[in-house]
């Protein structure tokens, strides 16, 4: 194994870019499309759903569910990557 | 057998589980009272933590609340969602991996400050008592209107449920039984919702039915949601899937209230400690994805039942003549939930958006109560309804009173008043503790203080003002320190409290354009958050750096390795 301080350096640095990106993914979802673009998204529709508010009261959820599943499979491969787990 | 026997019935069977898991799971020592000798599996894990997040209110009030609200509901959907993700991406591997028993034991050492955990505790004690007050009250309530027993008997007979498998169990007893409680609640949630989906839509996926087509009816072929909008334009009320509009709270305010809510949830001592129980950092990661998952399945039904129930009531009252208004109404006028005040002596019920010409009073409530009933399903299915609901609020009472327990025998106790207790002393005063809160919440169930629908608003506003952003900043910047977080988390409660306490007791009926920049005081706490943020880090950076063995500690929390021992370092 290499040096240990930078093996957690970059791990750490990789750790933030993962939590960062999957944050811009968690506001751009819910505040951005179920709250500051709802009204333009409801000229569309998904099914019987006006688009904004499906995002509102029903997708962003599913993102939720989605973003935290994404975080916990690429955590687990960075730790093992960088020999910190 | 009528609505009482089933109740009954699946009341007995669920209470049964519920103390056979605590005898089952009795703890024997300190770790296996406060975290369930961590060795929860992340998936049971989840639904425990499901179990104690959804309490009464999700469960009876928040479809209600949708109902009426429409598109504006989505402060509670998403609000009390998203906070599961900064929870799994800021908070929960890394409290894990600091092990140790409660939340404020990490804030005492992380801020090397005496100080610092007394106020975390003081705060931990004061949210979780105020949710617990609304919780024996929930409990109370439905003992009342499902077995005809009166509210202050209901509300004892839970207590004496939560004393025995709290007391028993500690964490350990009330982790599987809240597992246990959240099968009961979503099986109850999800059958009257897909009942209601199939009769309306034909399609018994409620998530589905809700933007499918109308069956039948003056509104057959049509979307469910645009009916539910044609409806609310004939009665002069806002649309339902409309944003903004006349009537509904301000982007402004919908953003700061889901914000607050969001970040509340990161903050509250009942939920952190859910994570204290899993394995490893690993595992708190997937337990927090697994949470969410449960928790989503009924959050996502939600809605869905909310827009069903919005529709069938308006339908099947307004414009009926009273005298033959449908039995659900009748039933349910009797404990005044619904009240019909014939304006224009016409005999005929009318429900407006026009306040001088509307008729009929509705708590929303009703929506999920009356909803089987409604449905015209079958009593069982009430009898369900009824054992699910008291599984909801007496599982998140119980997670809130071992927090108040472990509050007072570990950090204030254990770390303060009498540092050498023993290890079996400590476990005797745990349980104490543990017994003496639940009465002190069933007192607060029976005379509960008229406030306690704000006070938990408050809860969250305080949550996201004072703990969330010293606990993420306490992870992730190694610079802030003892005397920033403690500025931080003083200015984040003053100011939240101060707004709240100003527009809900000085100044009532100070409205929207009296708020800072349009926030109401639900919202409030997002703003208490900034501020907290702000002066923690402005603070710390003219004070001095935490000292090296802080840092070390924050150093090894960010790294999942967890040692053989199960120690830090």
């Amino acid at each position: 194994m290499g040096d240990q301080s930078i093996d957690v350096k970059h791990y750490w640095r990789a750790m933030l870019r993962l939590i960062a990106w999957l944050l811009v993914c968690w506001f751009v979802v819910s505040f951005g499309l179920g709250i500051l673009l709802v009204e333009p998204l409801n000229q569309f529709h998904i099914g019987g759903f006006p688009l904004g508010f499906w995002f509102a009261q029903q997708g962003s959820i599913y993102v939720f569910m989605l973003l935290i599943f994404i975080y916990a499979w690429r955590a687990d491969r960075l730790a093992s990557r960088y020999g910190v787990d | 057998m009528g609505i009482v026997g089933w109740t009954y019935v699946f009341v007995i069977a669920s209470f049964s589980l519920y103390i056979g898991i605590a005898i089952r799971t009795r703890a024997d020592t300190t770790q296996s009272f406060y975290v369930a000798g961590r060795g929860v599996s992340a998936i049971v894990n989840g639904m425990a933590t499901g179990a104690d997040w959804m309490s009464a209110a999700s469960f009876i009030s928040m479809a209600g609340l949708i109902s009426f609200m429409g598109y504006t509901g989505t402060i509670y959907l998403m609000g009390w969602t998203g906070g599961y993700v900064l929870l799994a991406l800021f908070l929960a591997p890394y409290l894990r991996k600091y092990g140790k028993f409660t939340v404020p034991e990490f804030v005492g050492e992380r801020y090397y400050s005496q100080a610092a955990r007394v106020v975390a505790v003081v705060c931990a004690i004061f949210i979780s008592f105020t949710y617990v007050a609304g919780q024996m009250r929930g409990v109370g309530v439905v003992f009342s209107r499902f077995l005809e027993v009166p509210v202050e008997q209901g509300v004892l007979i839970g207590m004496l449920l939560v004393f025995v498998y709290a007391t028993l169990g500690g964490m350990r007893g009330i982790t599987y039984t809240q597992a246990a409680q959240y099968v009961v609640l979503i099986i109850a949630y999800l059958i009257p919702a897909a009942a209601i989906s199939w009769k309306i839509t034909g399609n018994p996926i409620p998530q589905f039915g809700f933007g499918d087509r109308v069956l039948e009816g003056q509104n057959a072929g049509m979307y469910l949601l645009e009916a539910l909008d044609q409806i609310h334009r004939d009665l002069a009320l806002p649309e339902y899937t409309a944003a903004y509009v006349p009537g509904k709270k301000s982007m402004v305010d919908v953003f700061a209230i889901t914000l607050a809510l969001m970040t509340g949830t990161a903050g509250l001592p009942h939920v952190l400690v859910r994570f204290y129980t899993v394995k490893s950092a690993k595992a708190a990661r997937w337990s927090a994805m697994w949470a969410l998952i449960f928790i989503g399945i009924l959050y996502t039904t939600a809605p869905a039942v909310a827009a069903f129930a919005r529709v069938n009531m308006i339908q099947t009252l307004n414009g009926t003549p009273y005298a033959e208004a449908p039995e659900w109404f009748k039933n349910w006028e009797k404990t005044g939930l619904i009240e019909f005040d014939d304006r224009n002596g016409d005999g005929i019920m009318v429900y407006s958006g026009r306040p001088e010409i509307n008729e009929l009073q509705v708590d929303p409530d009703i929506m999920v109560l009356a909803n089987p009933e409604i449905a015209r399903l079958p009593a069982w299915v009430v009898g369900l309804v009824a054992a699910g609901a008291l599984a909801a609020a007496l599982s998140t009472a119980a997670g809130l009173l071992l927090v108040i327990s472990t509050s007072i025998s570990h950090d204030l106790f254990k770390s303060i008043f009498i540092r050498n207790l023993s290890e079996r002393a400590e476990l005797r005063l745990a349980r104490i503790s543990a017994g003496v809160a639940v009465v002190i919440a069933g007192i607060f169930g029976i005379y509960p203080p008229g406030f306690v629908a704000q006070v938990v608003a408050f809860a969250f506003g305080l949550a996201a003002s004072s703990f969330f952003p010293i606990l993420v900043l306490g992870i992730f910047s190694q610079r802030v320190n003892k005397e920033g977080a403690i500025s931080g988390m003083l200015t984040g409660i003053l100011f939240t409290a101060s707004y709240i306490i100003y527009f809900r007791y000085i100044n009532p009926t100070g409205g929207p354009d009296q708020w800072l920049f349009g926030i109401s005081p639900e919202g409030i706490g997002s703003i208490g958050m900034l501020l907290n943020l702000v002066v923690t880090l402005t603070v710390s950076r003219f004070t001095p750096a935490p000292p090296a063995h802080v840092q070390r500690l924050i150093a090894e929390i960010r790294l999942p390795r967890m040692r053989p021992t199960g120690k830090l370092i």
